[in-house]
C-alpha cells in the first residue's frame, strides 16, 4: 500500500509539471488554432536562458528568473511575428511542419550554445523529503507542483476574469468575428505566444531545479501532447486534471508493469493512454466536440 | 499539357502515356543508362559518393510511400521511420534466425510493415487532422519501444547485425552491388508511385485529401482507401527498411528515430506534396544539405566560437529551410520546376 501511495504521489506531483507544459500548448492552440510541437524546445531555450542568467551573467536567482521570463517572451514574440504570422490561414500540414521547423531551429541553437553535459541549477527548494506516515514525499516536487498549479490557476483566471482574457476567448471562437467587433487578432496571437513561452520557461526552470538542465528536458514537451489530448485541446482546467492523471498512469505503469516487460514503460505510457483516449473520446475530457460540415 | 507540334493523341492509350515524344524517350533512356553506369563513372562512382547515393535512394523509397500517404491521401504521418524499422527488423530477423533468402525476406518485410501500418491506420477511420498526427506519433514511439524491449529478437538497444543477402549466388556485400539492388528498387518504387497517382486509387486518395466527407458523398469508400493508403505508404517504408538493413549491416533503434520521420516530412515539404518529382527533388535537396553540412561544419568550427557540432548546424539549417519553403514556396521545388519549364516553353513570350 505504501508503495502504491508512493508511486501515486510522485506521479501526481510530476504530472502537475506536465500540466504546466501542456498549458503552453493549450494557450497557443486556443487562440491561434496552431498545435505547437515546438513547446518542449521553447521550454528548453527558456530554461537555458535562466541558467545562463545565473551562471554566465551572475544574477541573483529571483532576477535571473525574471530575466529568463522576459527573454523567453521576446523569443515567443519573434517566433509569432516572423514565422507564424505569414502562415495565418494555411492548411494543417503547413502549420504542423512550421512548428517542426521552429523546433529544429531552437534545438540547434540550444545545442550550439549549451550542447555540453548536464548543468546543475541552483537549488530553489529544500532537498529533503517530507514524511507523512510511512510515505516520503520529495519537498522539491511538492513545491514545484504547487507553483505549477498556481500558474495554471492564474492563467485560467486571466482568461476568465480579465478584459484581455475575454478578448482571447473571443478569438478562440472565431477569428473573423473577433476582428469584426474590433479586437486585434494579431495582437492576441502575439500575446498567446508570449504567454506560452513564459509559461514554458517557468515550467522548465521548476523542472530544471529538481533534475538539472540538459537536452533531455525537451522530451517533456513530447509528454505534454498526450496531456493536451486528454484534457481537450482548448481547455485550461482540462490540463490541470489531465497532467496528474497522465503522471499517475506513467508512474504506476513504471512501478508495476516495468518488472514484467523489462523497463521503460513509463516513457510510452502517455502515448498508450493517448491512443485509448483517441479511440473512445477524441476530443478529450473538456475539449469542444466539433461538428463537421462539407 | 502542351506537346510539340506533330504529336497527336490518336487513341486513349496514347493520351494517357507519360513518355510521349522521342526526346522524352531519349532522356529517359539516358537517365537509366546513367543510373546503370554510375558506379563506373570516376569520382561520383567512388566509395564516398556511392555511399551517399545509396542512402539517398533508400530514403527516396520511404519518401515515395510517405508521399502516397501524406501527399496524395492527406493523412499526415509522423511515424514513417518507425515503419522503416518494422521492415528492417523483420527482414533482418527472418534472415538471421530462420535463414530465409533475401527474395523471401524483402516481400515479407513489405507485408509486415504494411500490416503494422494498417493497425496504426485504423484510428484514421475515426480521426483526422491533428488527432491522426498524434496517433502516428504514438505509433513512432510504441514501435521503437517494442523494438528495444524484445532483445531476444532484435538485440535491444545495442542493435543487431544483419547477415549478408545473397541473390542468385551473388553476395551483396559491396557498395556497388548494394547500389544495383537499391537503384533498381528506387526506380521501381518511383514507377509505382507515379502510377499510383494516376490510377483510380490515386484519384480517390486525392479526393479524400481535399475533403473526405465530400469524397464519401461522391462514393469513395473511405474505410477502404484510407486503410489502403496506410498499407501502401507503410509498405514502401518497410521496403526501404529492408534495403537499409542490408546496406548498413548493423541496425539500431537510433536509425529509426522520430527525427528521421520529421526529415522525411521535411523532404516532402521542400519537394512539394503529392508530386513524385517533388519527392525526388526534396530527397536530393535535404540529403544534399546534410552532406554539405557534414563537410562545411568542421570548417566553420574555426570561424565561430564555441562548440560547433554538425548536429547543431544541421538542425538549424533544416529548420530554416522548412520555414523558408513554407513561407515563400509552400508548393515546393516541383512547382518551381513547373514554372521554369513553362517559362522555357513560352519564351520569348511571358504567357
Amino acid at each position: 500500500m505504501t508503495e502504491f501511495l508512493g508511486f501515486a504521489t510522485s506521479g501526481i506531483l510530476v504530472g502537475a509539471l506536465y500540466s504546466i507544459v501542456a498549458l503552453g500548448v493549450v494557450l497557443i492552440f486556443k487562440t491561434t488554432q496552431v498545435f505547437n510541437l515546438a513547446q518542449g524546445e521553447m521550454l528548453l531555450i527558456g530554461t537555458w536562458l535562466g541558467w545562463a542568467a545565473i551562471a554566465w551573467w551572475h544574477l541573483p536567482i529571483w532576477l535571473a528568473f525574471i530575466v529568463a521570463l522576459v527573454l523567453s517572451a521576446v523569443v515567443g514574440m519573434v517566433i509569432e511575428r516572423f514565422v507564424m504570422r505569414p502562415m495565418v490561414g494555411q492548411p494543417l500540414m503547413a502549420m504542423i511542419m512550421i512548428t517542426i521547423g521552429i523546433l529544429s531551429v531552437l534545438r540547434g541553437i540550444s545545442l550550439y550554445f549549451w550542447g555540453g553535459p548536464t548543468q546543475a541549477f541552483p537549488r530553489m527548494f529544500p532537498a529533503e523529503g517530507l514524511q507523512i506516515g510511512a510515505l516520503s514525499v520529495s519537498l522539491q516536487h511538492l513545491y514545484a507542483a504547487g507553483i505549477a498549479v498556481i500558474l495554471v490557476v492564474l492563467t485560467y483566471a486571466y482568461f476568465r476574469y480579465t478584459r484581455g482574457g475575454l478578448a482571447m476567448r473571443a478569438m478562440a471562437e472565431d477569428h473573423q468575428v473577433a476582428q469584426s467587433v474590433g479586437l486585434s487578432v494579431t495582437r492576441g496571437f502575439s500575446r498567446a505566444w508570449m504567454l506560452s513561452a513564459i509559461v514554458a520557461t517557468a515550467g522548465g526552470i521548476l523542472l530544471g531545479s529538481t533534475v538539472g538542465v540538459d537536452f533531455s528536458l525537451s522530451d517533456i514537451g513530447l509528454k505534454a501532447f498526450p496531456v493536451v489530448m486528454l484534457g481537450g485541446f482548448e481547455s485550461i482546467p482540462g490540463v490541470l486534471l489531465a497532467g496528474p492523471i497522465m503522471g499517475l498512469c506513467e508512474f504506476l505503469g513504471a512501478g508495476y508493469v516495468d518488472p514484467l516487460v523489462g523497463g521503460g514503460i513509463g516513457e510510452i505510457m502517455p502515448f498508450v493512454v493517448m491512443l485509448i483516449v483517441l479511440l473512445f473520446r477524441p476530443y478529450g475530457l473538456f475539449g469542444y466536440k466539433t461538428i463537421e460540415r462539407v | 499539357m502542351r506537346l510539340p507540334s506533330g504529336t497527336y493523341s490518336v487513341d486513349y492509350a496514347k493520351d494517357m502515356a507519360i513518355v510521349r515524344t522521342r526526346t522524352q524517350w531519349g532522356l529517359l533512356t539516358a537517365l537509366l543508362v546513367f543510373l546503370v553506369a554510375l558506379p563506373y563513372i570516376p569520382v561520383i562512382g567512388g566509395r564516398y559518393y556511392l555511399g551517399m547515393i545509396n542512402t539517398m535512394l533508400i530514403w527516396l523509397v520511404a519518401l515515395h510511400g510517405l508521399n502516397v500517404l501524406t501527399g496524395l491521401c492527406g493523412q499526415i504521418s509522423l511515424g514513417q521511420a518507425a515503419f522503416m524499422a518494422v521492415g528492417a527488423y523483420s527482414s533482418a530477423i527472418l534472415m538471421d534466425s530462420l535463414g530465409w533468402s533475401f527474395w523471401a525476406t524483402l516481400p515479407s518485410a513489405i507485408i509486415m510493415a504494411a500490416l503494422v501500418g494498417l493497425i496504426f491506420g485504423l484510428p484514421a477511420l475515426r480521426l483526422k487532422g491533428l488527432y491522426l498526427i498524434m496517433t502516428t506519433m504514438a505509433a513512432q514511439f510504441i514501435i521503437v519501444y517494442t523494438v528495444v524491449h524484445i532483445p531476444a529478437l532484435t538485440g535491444g538497444g545495442e542493435g543487431m547485425s544483419v547477415p549478408l543477402a545473397t541473390i542468385g549466388g551473388m553476395v551483396i556485400d559491396t557498395a556497388q552491388s548494394n547500389y544495383y539492388l537499391i537503384m533498381i528498387s528506387a526506380v521501381l518504387a518511383t514507377f509505382l508511385a507515379v502510377n499510383i497517382g494516376r490510377s483510380q486509387m490515386g484519384r480517390a486518395f486525392v479526393a479524400i485529401r481535399d475533403n473526405d466527407i465530400a469524397a464519401e458523398v461522391m462514393g469513395v469508400d473511405l474505410t477502404k482507401y484510407k486503410l489502403l493508403a496506410f498499407a501502401i505508404g507503410c509498405g514502401f517504408a518497410g521496403w526501404a527498411g529492408a534495403l537499409w538493413a542490408n546496406y548498413s549491416q548493423v541496425i539500431t533503434q537510433e536509425q529509426f528515430s522520430i527525427w528521421n520521420s520529421l526529415w522525411l516530412l521535411g523532404m516532402l515539404i521542400v519537394g512539394g506534396q503529392g508530386s513524385v518529382l517533388g519527392a525526388i527533388l526534396g530527397c536530393i535537396f535535404i540529403r544534399g544539405l546534410f552532406e554539405a553540412v557534414s563537410v562545411i561544419a568542421p570548417m566553420l568550427g574555426g570561424l565561430l566560437p564555441g562548440l560547433v557540432s554538425i548536429g547543431s548546424i544541421g538542425q538549424v539549417l533544416f529548420g530554416l529551410v522548412i520555414i523558408v519553403f513554407l513561407v515563400f514556396e509552400p508548393r515546393g521545388l516541383a512547382h518551381r520546376w513547373a514554372i521554369a519549364k513553362a517559362y522555357y516553353r513560352l519564351w520569348p513570350f511571358s504567357y
